[in-house]
């Protein structure tokens, strides 16, 4: 048992914070958001300078043959920081499901590009009425010839107007909601037959609902074994879910940082309202569920790095991930409330840390979703 | 960063779990699972059978009888012991009178109090709170007056665990009442129970219970050689006595074992034809306080890594508290609502009808239960020392 970094985390951790301290500051990230729409050409080189990218990927692919684990610190950072970059669309999803379901000249292909920088991805996944149901796929891609052809509508496709590939779940047989038949596909998003209606989401990121009419696939675009997408869309998934579990824990960290510092410095009645015990026990409760959140978060990273069982690694994301949508209702709806008028402004970071946490209650996956896996998985 | 025991580690646990399953008296672990009280015998019982192991005060010094275990190897121990359900060790005399007396006590204090600590020959209870002075414990008012080579001891303590069973008690008295501040002028006094003067009167809880009493002294003498540390500065030791609470405030093996209980109890009770622990709201309720207990272990876990240099834990006590006891408490009630109906009688049935006597344990235990959460510093003073010393409040 030992919960510190390594030498090599420590190192990480530190690089990490030093950029989003000196580089990705509020008004920084205004500008990404701004002017690149979240996706910033300098921001991305930087990440891909730091070894961020290719951090979890396979050490024959460009990477350092990372887990989750040591993805910790780094999600943390960005957490705290609210970044709005695609690290997450591209590392913990879509290159994670090439580099555990492709072959090796797909690994080729792809990896080394997303470790460099060069290669955005995406993941295109939700559909109309499937709420987190990941089994619910009605997008067909038909056997044409030796490949495919896509149709079908997903909808919030994080990161996809930035993608410039995204891997999409789709039906090769059976019905919409049947756990066989489903078939992942890396597909240019610059394809003919492909619309994006782009927009921003409540949290700031970029997202768009993306239509498939007719796209025509090779057929190396398959990822894995066709048909039997699901348990790599499960595995894939939690992955990202541990994941963002840990981002959840930066940005609560920071809302907490925020609101302490407020407690102490806003007077009333002439004193600091700190000093009022009924926000001191308020505050205390928040800190206590940083550190539970720490806790789970850590356990659910564990299970997916090292969890051979997929019904015990199940098991144990979704714990987390109730207890970290708690957490983030929790704190982000008290940080507002102990900041007053100010924390519902749009120029306190604490209100887009609000939005944030709020989002990632349901990313993936609310509390109830999650509580239903817990106690019954599959 | 390695969320899993090491290998010596967990040798470690296992040693601890099978001389268990070997040493604990099967008669004293279903009087645990049962919530029943035990005895001042069945409580020496099992004190002398971890004395005799040399398992009985693991963090003394070696020389008293220590174990020389890590923080974590004592908490593995603490654990495996809650989720054996082996009875309880009573903490007045080997975690708190114990520790005051190595910090503070002088060589024959330690000489005649220790061993007997060690080997269950005394047994001891703990004179803090006052009627007027509960969590505001400065303001305590029980006097001794210095007299030749002894103090005279008049006032009353309240909520004395265990005083009816006690053979002595450690006492905060006030020796100086001229102080403008009150942490001053209270000393830490060492009383024989069997003390002409000493009155015990019972507290019955609302379970029915009996663990705490009043304990009225009326001049009762005590010799000056019972005093601990200096005189006036018995503040100092009571703060002591505060920061050394121990890291096991969480009891999670005692959790793990109740959380495995009700949901034998959930799957055994039936609702609208199915097993309660298949209706999605028992469950959902349920299944929230697993996770807070999943994730109580791995904060008690971060926490005591943190200890690894040797540091002595802060409010990270207090946190394990509050969250440790509201576990307890949630878990207690999810047990009696189990029950459903059954809960409402206090005598169990002889197990006709799937109604066992144990059925009627799960109210009074639910009530008894509230406890856990007023003493050992209520959660809200908890709270207090987490918003002065944590956050700068």
């Amino acid at each position: 048992m030992n919960f510190d970094y390594n030498e090599e985390q420590q190192l990480l951790a530190a690089s990490i914070q030093r950029f989003a301290a000196k580089e990705y500051g509020f008004e920084a990230r205004r500008q990404s958001i701004a002017v690149h729409e979240g996706c910033s050409p300098s921001v991305w080189a930087t990440l891909a300078e730091l070894g961020v990218l290719g951090l979890p990927l396979p050490t024959e692919f460009g990477g350092f043959g990372g887990g989750a684990l040591d993805l910790v610190s780094v999600m943390e950072a960005i957490g705290e920081a609210l970044v709005v970059e695609p690290f997450l669309a591209t590392v913990g999803l879509g290159a994670r499901f090439i580099a555990r379901g492709g072959t090796a000249a797909q690994k080729m292909r792809w990896l080394p590009a997303v470790a460099q920088g060069e290669l955005r991805l995406a993941f295109a996944q939700t559909e109309r009425g499937a709420r987190y149901d990941l089994a619910h796929v009605a997008t067909r891609a038909s056997r044409v010839g030796q490949g495919y052809v896509l149709d079908g509508d997903k909808r919030v496709v994080l990161h996809a107007p930035c993608a410039q590939q995204l891997v999409v779940s789709a039906r090769t047989q059976g019905d919409a909601a049947e756990r066989h038949g489903i078939s992942l596909f890396v597909v240019d998003a610059a394809a003919p037959g492909i619309t994006m209606r782009s927009y921003q989401t409540l949290d700031e990121l970029p997202a768009a609902d993306v239509s498939f009419d007719g796209v025509t696939v090779a057929p190396d675009a398959l990822i894995g074994v066709e048909h039997q997408g699901f348990a790599l869309i499960e595995e894939v998934v939690d992955f990202a879910t541990a994941l963002v579990c840990a981002e959840a824990v930066g940005a609560i960290g920071a809302a907490n940082d925020a609101t302490l510092l407020y407690l102490k410095t806003r007077k009333q009645f002439g004193v600091p309202i700190g000093s009022f015990q009924a926000l001191q026990h308020r505050m205390v409760d928040m800190v206590i569920r940083h550190e539970q959140a720490k806790s789970l978060a850590s356990l659910a990273c564990a299970a997916v790095d090292g969890e051979p069982d997929p019904a015990r690694r199940r098991r144990t994301v979704s714990a987390a991930k109730v207890g970290i949508a708690d957490a983030c209702r929790h704190v982000s709806q008290e940080s507002v409330q102990l900041h007053g008028g100010m924390g519902m402004s749009e120029e306190m970071k604490v209100s887009h840390t609000f939005r944030r946490l709020t989002m990632i209650a349901q990313q993936f996956g609310d509390a109830d979703h999650h509580l239903e896996r817990f106690a019954c998985p599959q | 960063m390695d969320l899993d025991y090491s290998a010596a580690e967990l040798a470690f646990r296992d040693s601890v779990r099978g001389w268990l399953r070997e040493h604990l008296p099967d008669e004293l672990r279903r009087k645990v699972e049962r919530y029943q009280p035990l005895s001042k015998e069945e409580l020496m019982r099992w004190h002398r059978t971890l004395a005799t192991k040399g398992w009985i005060a693991p963090a003394w010094p070696v020389e008293w009888g220590g174990t020389e275990w890590s923080p974590v190897e004592r908490y593995i121990f603490e654990e495996e012991c809650g989720y054996a359900a082996a009875p309880p060790l009573i903490p007045f005399g080997l975690a708190m009178c114990a520790p005051v007396l190595l910090k503070f006590g002088t060589d024959a204090q330690k000489r005649r109090f220790l061993p007997r600590i060690y080997r269950g020959d005394d047994f001891w209870c703990q004179g803090y709170s006052e009627p007027g002075s509960g969590s505001d414990l400065a303001s305590l008012r029980t006097a001794a007056v210095r007299q030749d080579d002894h103090y005279v001891v008049t006032g009353q303590k309240t909520w004395t665990t265990l005083a009816h069973i006690a053979d002595w008690i450690f006492c905060l008295v006030r020796t100086d009442t001229t102080r403008d501040r009150r942490q001053e002028g209270i000393s830490f006094l060492l009383i024989d129970m069997k003390s002409p003067g000493i009155t015990v009167r019972p507290l019955v809880l609302m379970d029915g219970g009996h663990e705490v009493n009043d304990v009225f002294f009326d001049d009762v003498q005590v010799p000056a050689e019972n005093l601990v540390f200096e005189e006036g500065k018995g503040w100092t030791v009571a703060k002591y006595l505060l920061g050394h609470e121990r890291m096991n405030t969480g009891r999670i093996g005692a959790s793990k074992r109740e959380l495995e209980k009700l949901k034998e109890l959930a799957a055994r009770e039936v609702r609208g034809g199915r097993p309660l622990l298949d209706d999605a709201r028992f469950r959902d309720r349920v299944s929230r306080v697993e996770i807070e207990l999943m994730a109580l272990e791995i904060t008690n876990l971060r926490f005591l890594d943190r200890l690894r240099g040797g540091r002595a834990p802060g409010a990270e006590v207090s946190m394990l508290k509050i969250k440790g006891t509201e576990i307890q408490q949630a878990l207690t009630e999810l047990m009696m609502q189990a029950v459903g109906p059954f809960a409402q009688a206090v005598r169990g049935g002889d197990g006709a009808d799937g109604f066992e006597a144990l059925d009627a344990a799960y109210a009074a235990h639910y009530c008894n239960y509230r406890k856990t959460s007023i003493y050992a510093g209520s959660n809200e003073i908890q709270r207090n020392i987490i918003a002065k010393r944590v956050l700068g409040l």
